[in-house]
């Protein structure tokens, strides 16, 4: 009994992790598929990121400054992609009839969403990286890279956090659809300021950085910032509380996001909201 | 609005079984249940001897959905990694996987596009995909939502063809099929359930249903487009059921009626006459599943149900 109870196990483990890999392949290939989405999430972003560095230099601002505009335009291609590849999917998957298809099947919903969210972080990846090296070639940006690691490290904690709160705001697009989906658009702009994607988040006073620091991405930009430029990145939190919130709220997103694809699995089952074709 | 209502089936394994119905007669509901989207508000079901509710992990392992006029899949993925990756959500090993995904593909005429993006297949090539995602995980169950909805007629034949092959060579499986196609449910189901408004009227092999029927006079028409509304028959004494749809290439109007006994005929057709309807054509009828359909349910599956007051 015991033994079949562990092979069961197993088999949940060895089926889910496929699914991971399967669902987070999808992203990987289409990435390297769509050459449409190179224009939308790499030379669009990369455009605006150069107004801003434009700016600064037209302000004579400290170089640090292109340092910050660089490493967040890198970044706003994730919550990006948190959002628009991830929160939204399975909103677009029911949509399109196909939410059923993974319902049906014996594996987790939260192993379907870590593949996306794998699969979403490969694919950014590759955009973040043409911002990144085509910030510091063409304009020769300042970023210290003897201390890359803790940054990546950092970075990496950052994504956990980020890729959790997208699981979550998966449940909420799929609950409330196209209500979400138009109060993400209309948020897009605010958040990309109050996060301080191009300028350190402390300049919008406490509150504000409070508030923006809910998503995990404006406290891992100003960490990243404080841990290549120091001093100069006028850092909101000290540097050595960052790391322990953002695996503090990693956690908590994952509870939350668990809680929440129940939540919503149920309220759908009884409610019918699952799927959209009818009798 | 209760979608189902005190239906009590079983289908036992390696049965191929049909559910027939019109649209809202609760088929794809009895579907969603049995396929864990959906909870019972009251009642139980099981499968594969599972209850949906409270073991769903059990039963989605053991069963598969294809919905008929549905894709699946990204149109940045080739028709052969589709496969792959609906296959990977049930744990089927990849050399498996690779096999069963060349046998589908040959079955079901996708072989040829095996390497081609789905942003390049026809309607009909997504849904024959569809199809064979079905059967990607070699479900123990398998629930075919109309099937054959929105492909040709060849299309169709092989869909038949090949869920006829598959009860054939594996009798431990099971097959659930709604369909709006008589014939299709003749064909392929050992027994037929007629669904409406909720309820179950009739359940039996598809020739026990058809002897079933009282030997009453079944007459179908041919008549001209033109003329009153053919809902007036209804009044006819003696006139049991009827149903009639325009023929979608000559436009001429497609009439089939029961009747109590063969001399009523003669009032129909002055019926139709005074309805300055021209016949053009008349056949007595032998009985068929659809015979069987209109019989219980008061209309054919290509009737939109009228309101008792005609509205």
């Amino acid at each position: 009994m015991g033994a079949d109870t562990t092979d069961t196990r197993m088999q949940r483990l060895r089926m889910n992790l496929a699914a991971v890999y399967a669902r987070a392949s999808v992203r990987v290939k289409a990435s390297f598929r769509e050459s449409s989405w190179v224009v939308g999430e790499t030379i669009f972003p990369f455009l605006a990121m150069s107004a801003f560095v434009l700016v600064y230099r037209g302000l004579h601002a400290p170089r640090e400054y292109e340092g910050f505009v660089v490493l967040g335009g890198a970044m706003i291609a994730y919550w990006n992609n948190v959002i628009w590849g991830m929160a939204s999917q399975f909103f677009w998957e029911r949509e399109q009839g196909q939410l059923q298809l993974y319902l049906i099947t014996p594996v987790s919903r939260m192993s379907i969403l870590i593949g996306m969210a794998l699969g979403g972080i490969v694919m950014t990846t590759t955009r973040a990286l043409a911002i990144l090296i085509g910030g510091i070639l063409l304009f020769h940006v300042d970023l210290p890279l003897d201390r890359a690691l803790p940054a990546f490290g950092l970075f990496v904690l950052t994504l956990g956090a980020a890729y959790s709160l997208g699981m979550i705001l998966s449940s909420l697009f799929l609950l409330w659809g196209r209500e979400v989906w138009h109060t993400a658009t209309i948020l897009q702009e605010p958040i990309y300021l109050f996060s301080g994607f191009y300028f350190p988040v402390s300049a919008m006073g406490t509150v504000i950085a409070v508030a923006g620091s809910i998503l995990p991405v404006t406290l891992g930009l100003d960490g990243i910032r404080q841990i290549f430029y120091g001093k100069a990145a006028h850092g909101f939190l000290p540097l050595h509380w960052i790391p322990p919130i953002q695996v503090a709220l990693t956690a908590l997103f994952l509870v939350i996001a668990g809680a929440m694809l129940r939540h919503m699995e149920n309220l759908g089952k009884h409610e019918g909201r699952l799927t959209v074709r009818g009798d | 609005m209760r979608a189902l209502q005190g239906v009590d089936l079983t289908v036992e394994r390696g049965e191929c079984f049909g559910l027939l119905g019109p649209n809202g007669a609760g088929k794809s509901t009895l579907i969603k249940i049995l396929t864990t989207l959906l909870l019972p508000t009251s009642g139980q079901a099981m499968v594969t001897g599972y209850d949906v509710a409270t073991e769903p992990f059990q039963v989605r392992r053991r069963i598969n959905l294809v919905s008929g006029g549905d894709n699946s899949g990204y149109g940045v993925l080739t028709v052969r990694e589709t496969l792959h990756l609906f296959s990977q959500f049930y744990g089927v090993p990849g050399a498996v996987a690779r096999k069963r995904a060349d046998e589908l593909m040959e079955v079901t005429g996708l072989a040829e596009k095996a390497d081609q993006k789905l942003s390049g297949l026809s309607t009909g090539m997504k849904q024959k995909l569809n199809f064979a995602r079905g059967f990607m995980s070699d479900p123990e169950v398998i629930f075919l939502d109309e099937p054959t909805l929105g492909l040709d007629v060849e299309a169709s034949r092989d869909v038949r063809g090949f869920v006829a092959r598959w009860v054939r060579e594996r009798p431990e499986r099971t097959v659930l099929l709604t369909t709006h196609y008589m014939m299709e449910a003749d064909e392929l189901c050992g027994r037929v359930a007629i669904i409406d408004h909720g309820r179950i009227l009739a359940l039996d092999t598809p020739a026990a249903l058809k002897r079933m029927l009282p030997e009453e006079p079944i007459f179908e028409f041919q008549v001209s487009a033109t003329g009153q509304d053919l809902e007036r028959l209804r009044g006819i004494q003696g006139l049991r059921s009827m149903s009639h749809h325009a023929h979608p290439a000559t436009g001429a109007v497609e009439l089939r009626i029961v009747l109590d006994e063969d001399d009523i005929i003669g009032e129909v057709l002055g019926q139709l006459k005074s309805l300055d309807r021209s016949v053009l054509h008349l056949t007595k009828m032998e009985p068929t599943l659809e015979t069987v359909f209109i019989h219980h349910v008061g209309r054919g599956l290509s009737d939109e149900e009228t309101e008792p007051n005609g509205g």
